[in-house]
């Protein structure tokens, strides 16, 4: 059984509008690797300067990978990445509208 | 244009009044591709803040893979604005991931009117939509199909 990851709605543009992505790798690095070597672009939307975006979370089956081993957190055949953009905002200022 | 039963909305408004100052958040699913909003499950704002507001990320990891097995999707994500009015901020464009959704917004700033207002983000664009409070879906509308194209219900209320 291969690693299944869940794409977010937001990244889908980038891979082909698949929901789920069969993937390969020793920790979830290796895994978005791989997915971006075939789905350019993934990359960046998770991690800069080797360190996943503060407003992204990815889960390994149930687990937070930071509270895990964050982007080195290992994988096996079988399970399950989730990728979920935090939900957040608020009041700041309007863009458009004072 | 969002419909929403008039009870979900009375219940966000009044979930919004309570946690005042602090911002509110939530979501409203439903069956995918339905635009329907059924279930109303209010959320921690784990930033705990008056202007700011942030999904606790274990509660939304449990509430996204409940929607999924569920056969549902967020249809609302709400939040409230404490000191502003109810439009959207930079930061609600910059983290809006969801483009099938109706972004509401319910502004309790004391200083103002109290209102509630829906829009989407799509690629950093707002658009408002009409709200429209209903006391009941109509039957037919259970099964309607999403409409990609007016980004309203393809089914006529009676």
């Amino acid at each position: 059984m291969p690693i299944v990851v869940s794409i977010p709605t937001i990244l889908r543009s980038l891979t082909a509008n698949q929901k789920r992505i069969e993937a390969t790798g020793a920790n979830v690095l290796e895994v978005i690797d791989e997915i971006d070597a075939r789905y350019p672009g993934v990359k960046d939307r998770l991690i800069s300067g080797g360190k996943m975006h503060r407003f992204v979370n990815i889960f390994v089956n149930e687990n937070d990978i930071r509270f895990a081993g964050d982007l080195k957190t290992a994988v096996q055949d079988g399970d399950h990445i989730t990728i979920l953009p935090a939900v957040a905002g608020g009041r700041g200022r309007s863009p458009s509208e004072s | 244009m969002l419909i929403i039963l008039s009870q979900l909305l009375e219940a966000i408004i009044a979930q919004a009044r309570e946690d005042h100052p602090i911002e509110t958040c939530g979501v409203i699913a439903g069956p995918e591709g339905s635009d329907l909003p059924l279930r109303l499950i209010p959320m921690r704002n784990s930033a705990n803040s008056a202007d700011f507001f942030q999904l606790d990320a274990e509660e939304q990891f449990r509430v996204w893979s409940e929607m999924e097995e569920n056969g549902e999707e967020p249809i609302v994500i709400y939040h409230s604005h404490t000191g502003s009015r109810a439009y959207p901020s930079s930061d609600d464009v910059l983290f809006a991931a969801e483009p099938r959704t109706h972004y509401v917004i319910i502004g309790t700033d004391p200083a103002r009117k109290l209102e509630t207002r829906s829009f989407r983000i799509i690629d950093g664009e707002i658009t408002e939509e009409k709200l429209r409070s209903v006391e009941r879906y109509a039957a037919h509308c259970d099964a309607h199909i999403y409409s990609p194209e007016t980004g309203s219900p393809a089914c006529q209320l009676s």
